[in-house]
């Protein structure tokens, strides 16, 4: 057979627009962030100052890390709602075995553990009982809440010189006359950037996380591919509860007391930062960078909205059409692209 | 060449001249085949779906370095055995011995483990991922820190260049490129596992006669360099130029295995459908043609009705009173005519004129409003609505063209139901069971039901009698004749050339997403006839 | 002959019975109560109050409370049978709650404030079905934005206040309605029942129930038989967000007062366990509205039985996860296929008995 070795004409591939479409979200994000920035510092003048800048990265360091957490389930279509009664549960743990004098590590530990076993629960419930994620991390949550504030209701504080002080205790880079000009950070920034890193190792540098992204474009393909789809469900699902207790402890270091009421509301802004940063809400697409990005707008709309002298109240409100507002866009932007 | 009495008001296209493709001389000559060792034996296999043998003691072998066809209607068994080779399905009986070794499929890692990998139609890959990521996922090149992603894609390369997609930069996304690239990059990644065993799974039905040449060609680089590949395609001219040999199913039976250069194409259509070459010339025509009266103007005229990707444009003319029926192999078009008839896809062209006023069909609704009904050839899924009564999916389509706030009082429902419960027999007799769980025939008979409910002037009846037993399947043959005595206008679809041919006045007949030609029914139309215009006409895409 | 005959429809009836899921629903509300009878003597005891001119006692405050979960329950099953959900109801609740005290301080006439707490709340519900229905959105991500926006809305609405209309003159008619009482009994839970009711005939005296059954079951089948599965999803949502408003209306005209933070908070989630309870399942498909609203007893009557059995009544939200796992866990596949197995490998060894005898 001669013709055998014939190789196919050549076709100039043709570059669609796609993927730069998919883009689009990601690059509102980022022109929103700096228009958000111009904006404050015309108009109030602290918005490019080092200190606004070094308050805005250590009061959300929390928010960064659910970023990161809850763009693993978002990339594969699904969602964990527990983030922020994971957040809760832990807190209202950690501070009370704190106060019954355990040491701070050991703290640490039981909750990240506590959180990774609700990881364990929610991924049980989805992969092996068939649960819809939104069903089973609505679940989780309320699991979590519950028992929360079954254990305590009362505001708790932190006893004097507990080890979680370490992580909070900010170190001066740029040392200026005025503090609102210094440049400052602490172990919490630390954090949250070194989970951003590992975020971003996990998904691009893992067959896992690849394996996470073929999920998101299409289940039934990863799986006659013979990728290991469970196994990329449950580190999902126990990272990102995990993920959750560590933001927790942040959190809690940094502000030294909680509630069992702490975190009513985190999973919407965990969601709002990951679709800002430009991750696809029904899966497939977006990075962990784009999340962090995300929460970093997620974080200046406070600031802005009290500068402004727009009551607190607003802010729910501007969150959610902020949401409403990109995963719309998405959605135009995908049909746009399957269209062609 | 066919010549067709002329008919004032129809549009006659003919047959075009003989189908000249030289056919590719095979691998291997008379039955040297059987002198290799079989990468693959399958023997008995048989596989069960609550009350239906989906597979029933089929055998299949493939050899190393042959293209091997598997061949058969829809409802055959095709995609069941595909499914047990890659490990989708659990067979219940019969053995699976991949290279001398007995195998247990657990799922589809462990087919692929074993060496066998699988190019769906629907190209199973990734679209949001790149090229280069889809042919490495899950065996991507390992460094120091995770994934190198720059040997990965340097592995990439290279597998697509043995694709003949030197041309692709790995990095670009995978939607960017053709379905026909896609499919082999799909190929690639078999590569990359080192498949033994190639599954093409109508790999050629969206792509045009070039990019199947292209894949061709690379399909004789890998099957000469060891590999068997099994291919499915409705595309009879594309059987005989690639592969080496077939195996034919039927009604999940195996019914023979043979050397394609040896198989004449209306011997293998007739084992495909089930009847001998000779049988299929001395089945003729055994119904008088309704006589249109000059001037008589039809229900349904449409000019140039088409989809892009679904059936190029179409002429139509159908009459009050007439069968029409829609021939051609699966893929070939008549199930998309027929849903853009209805409106179930919206049409890109043409002009669509019913009793002589210009319409645009563009969705279901508007379909029944105006008098035009569609039984669809996919029962479960676009047709019963499974957990409802019987009565109520036989009421559901007339309540939806009344609206939703105007009930059918009790008692009209109830004679409706009644009505066409007892003209198309359906068994049990109970309404108000849930229609899952009636058998296929009885659930076609409601659904039939449900449409009549509707008074349709055009009714099209897709595959009605697929899949449904000897009994059910005269019933609504007969109900279909019964219907256009009474006027109605009837578009009978199906894959059955011997009841399309009793049935129908007039015979429409497509292949590969073009009307090829209209057939008048006479004394000397046989299925022959449909046959030989399928094998003979050549479609350009 | 006729005799066996009858005996075996009465059978039938029996067995239809017992295995429909209400009965199991009855039962489960029956055991509730005797088990907070047994631990509060006085909790059947029913007095007449001739201050309020209607009955009293504790079965009669948990009707009372059950009213608003009829309401929510119900918009939730018709959602949920099209395959969709509905997370805004709790937020709605609110929304309406504080449109209707915010209107009364600012001297509305109260019907005009009724009127406008239930427009709000079938706007906002017209604004979920329009995203789920006509943009295609994923229903739990819009109805979750909805229910992050609706508080936003409610602290809007009162400016962040909890708004206190119970010192407003002329604000009787809706104080009747949340504790008012008709011929002895709780007002709202009569005007609940009769919503149902109304619901119920809706559904099922014209086609609208087996059209939205028809697109929560098959909606590319249900398209093909002429049905326009869009208006159907923007429909249910509408309709739950104005029995969300009605929910919301019960719940802060007890008290007069809207509460942004607390008003509807965790109820979705009690709405989706009454449905569920109810036997309709989060897949979608056929619904039960009696069902649903049996289950929306129960989940008054659960929270009862928590607070006479002395738990912390911060434990609820916790048991109602676990309510919801449990059962969603049993209508899994894998537990189904499993009980089944046991079944017929129990009949198999009952014939191989029967074989052996």
């Amino acid at each position: 057979m001669t013709n055998a070795t014939a190789t196919p004409a050549k076709k100039a591939v043709k570059k669609t627009r796609r993927i730069d479409a998919q883009m689009i979200p990601t690059i509102a994000a980022v022109v929103i962030f700096i228009l958000m920035m111009i904006m404050g510092q015309a108009l109030f003048g602290t918005y490019l100052r080092l200190g606004f800048i070094s308050t805005l990265f250590i009061d959300h360091a929390y928010l960064i890390i659910l970023a990161v957490a809850m763009t693993l389930p978002i990339l594969t279509g699904g969602i964990d709602l527990s983030v922020g009664a994971i957040v809760a549960i832990t807190a209202v743990i950690g501070i009370k075995m704190a106060n019954a004098g355990v040491p701070a590590f050991v703290v640490m530990i039981v909750m990240l553990l506590i959180g990774a076993v609700f990881g364990v629960l929610a991924a049980t419930l989805i992969e092996e009982f068939n649960m819809q994620p939104f069903i089973a991390t609505l679940s989780t949550m309320f699991l979590a809440r519950g028992i929360a504030s079954i254990i305590s209701t009362d505001s708790l504080t932190f006893p004097d010189n507990n080890n979680f002080d370490v992580l909070s205790k900010s170190i001066t880079i740029i040392d200026q006359p005025k503090l609102s000009h210094d440049l400052y950070f602490n172990l919490g920034v630390v954090i949250a950037l070194v989970v951003l890193v590992f975020g971003y190792i996990l998904l691009h540098h893992t067959r896992i996380g690849r394996t996470i992204y073929a999920i998101g474009g299409s289940r039934s393909s990863a799986e006659l591919m013979g990728l290991p789809v469970k196994r990329a469900q449950f580190t999902i699902y126990i990272t990102s509860a995990t993920l959750a207790a560590l933001a927790s402890i942040v959190y809690i270091a940094n502000l030294g007391s909680a509630k069992n009421t702490v975190g009513v509301g985190w999973e919407l802004d965990a969601v709002a930062s990951v679709v800002i940063g430009g991750t696809i809400i029904t899966g497939g697409f977006g990075y962990v960078l784009g999340s962090a990005l995300g929460a970093l707008v997620r974080s200046i709309i406070d600031p802005l909205t009290s500068d402004f002298g727009v009551p607190a109240e607003w802010t729910t409100i501007v969150v959610g059409l902020m949401i409403l507002a990109f995963v719309v866009l998405q959605r135009v932007v995908t049909a746009v692209g399957s269209k062609k | 060449m066919m010549v067709y009495e002329e008919r004032s008001s129809y549009t006659i296209i003919h047959v075009r001249p003989k189908y000249h493709k030289t056919v590719t001389i095979p691998l291997f000559k008379g039955n040297e085949m059987t002198d290799k060792t079989p990468i693959v034996v399958m023997k008995g296999i048989t596989i069960e779906f609550p009350g239906v043998k989906a597979l029933d003691g089929v055998d299949l072998t493939l050899y190393p370095g042959e293209v091997h066809a598997l061949m058969g209607e829809n409802g055959a068994g095709k995609s069941t055995m595909i499914k047990a080779l890659t490990g989708v399905y659990k067979i219940d009986a019969g053995t699976i011995t991949v290279e001398g070794k007995p195998q247990q499929f657990n799922g589809t890692l462990d087919a692929q483990n074993a060496g066998i990998a699988t190019v769906y139609q629907e190209v199973n890959l990734c679209t949001n991922l790149s090229v280069g990521e889809n042919v490495m996922l899950g065996h991507e090149k390992r460094g120091p820190f995770g994934i190198d992603w720059k040997k990965t894609h340097e592995a990439a390369k290279t597998y697509l260049k043995q694709m003949g997609l030197e041309h692709i930069d790995p990095h670009t996304p995978l939607s960017s490129i053709s379905i026909a690239m896609q499919q082999l990059v799909a190929i690639a990644r078999a590569m990359v596992i080192n498949a033994k065993v190639l599954i093409l799974d109508e790999p050629t039905s969206s792509l045009d006669a070039n990019e199947v040449q292209d894949l061709f060609a690379i399909m004789r680089k890998v099957r000469d360099s060891g590999v068997a590949i099994l291919f499915v395609s409705h595309f009879l001219d594309q059987i005989y130029e690639i592969t080496d040999r077939l195996t034919v199913l039927r009604n999940g039976k195996f019914i023979k295995e043979v050397m394609t250069k040896d198989t004449p194409r209306d011997e293998l259509i007739g084992m495909m459908i089930g009847k001998s070459a000779e049988e299929l010339s001395q089945i003729g025509a055994k119904k008088a043609r309704r006589a249109i009266e000059p001037g008589e103007k039809p229900i349904v005229d449409v000019k140039g009705l088409g989809k892009k990707g679904t059936i190029n444009p179409v002429d139509l003319d159908i009459y009050a009173g007439e069968v029409v029926g829609f021939a051609g192999l699966l893929g070939s078009g008549r199930t998309e005519l027929g849903r853009l008839l209805y409106g179930a896809d919206k049409p890109d062209s043409g002009e669509y004129t019913l009793n002589g006023k210009q319409v645009s069909i563009n969705d279901p609704a508007t379909a029944l409003k105006n008098k035009i009904a569609y039984s669809t050839e996919n029962r479960r899924d676009e047709g019963i609505i499974g957990d409802l009564t019987v009565r109520q999916n036989i009421l559901i389509a007339l309540q939806a063209t009344r609206g939703m706030f105007k009930p059918i009082p009790k008692k009209e429902a109830d004679a409706i139901v009644d009505k066409y419960m007892k003209e198309m027999n359906v068994r049990p007799a109970d309404p108000d069971r849930p229609i899952k769980n009636l058998s296929g025939g009885n659930q076609q008979k409601v659904l039939i039901g449900r449409w009549l409910a509707t008074h349709p002037e055009l009714l099209i009846l897709d595959e009605p009698t697929r899949g449904i037993d000897i009994g059910a399947k005269a019933e609504i043959q007969q109900v279909v004749l019964d219907l256009a005595s009474k006027g109605m206008g009837v578009v009978f679809i199906s894959s059955e050339l011997e009841e399309v041919v009793r049935l129908s006045d007039d015979i429409e007949v497509l292949k590969d997403r073009h009307k090829i030609a209209e057939i008048e029914n006479g004394d000397t139309v046989s299925q022959s006839t449909i046959v030989e215009t399928i094998a003979n006409t050549n479609v350009k895409n | 002959m006729a005799d066996k005959k009858q005996a075996e429809e009465k059978n039938n009836i029996f067995k239809k019975l017992l295995s429909s899921n209400i009965t199991v629903e009855v039962i489960a509300l029956i055991l509730l109560v005797l088990l907070c009878t047994a631990f509060d003597h006085a909790f059947l005891a029913l007095s007449w109050n001739d201050n309020t001119g209607g009955l009293a006692g504790p079965l009669i405050t948990m009707l009372q409370e059950s009213a608003r979960y009829l309401m929510i329950a119900t918009g939730m099953t018709l959602v949920i049978s099209t395959a969709g959900i509905d997370l805004s109801v709790g937020s709605v609740m609110a929304v309406a709650g504080a449109a209707a005290m915010q209107a009364l301080t600012n001297g509305t006439n109260v019907w005009l404030a009724i009127l406008l707490a239930l427009v709000i709340g079938l706007a906002v519900g017209c604004v979920n079905g329009a995203l789920v229905a006509f943009l295609g959105l994923q229903p739990f991500i819009t109805t979750l934005i909805m229910m992050l926006a609706g508080r936003g809305l409610a602290k809007v609405i009162t400016s962040g206040e909890n708004t206190d209309a119970s010192a407003v003159a002329g604000n009787e008619p809706l104080k009747w309605m949340a504790n008012g009482f008709i011929l002895g009994i709780p007002a709202n839970f009569v005007i609940a029942v009769v919503i149902v009711i109304l619901v119920g005939l809706l559904c099922r005296k014209t086609a609208m129930g087996m059209f939205i059954e028809a697109v929560g079951i098959n909606p590319e089948a249900s398209r093909m038989t002429g049905i326009k599965p869009k208006q159907i999803l923007f429909l249910v949502y509408a309709i739950s967000g104005f029995l969300a408003a009605i929910a919301g209306l019960f719940a802060t005209a007890s008290v007069m007062r809207v509460d942004v933070v607390k008003t509807g908070q965790d109820l979705e989630m009690y709405a989706i366990l009454a449905v569920v309870i109810g036997g309709t399942s989060l897949l979608g498909g056929k619904f039960s509205l009696a069902g649903s609203a049996v289950g929306a007893v129960i989940i008054a009557m659960i929270r009862k039985t928590i607070i006479t059995l002395g738990i912390d009544s911060a434990a609820t939200p916790a048991f109602f996860a676990v309510v919801v796992i449990v059962i969603c866990v049993m209508q899994a596949p894998k537990v189904r296929n499993l009980s089944a197995e046991l079944k017929r490998k129990r009949a198999l060894k009952s014939s191989e008995k029967a074989v052996a005898a």
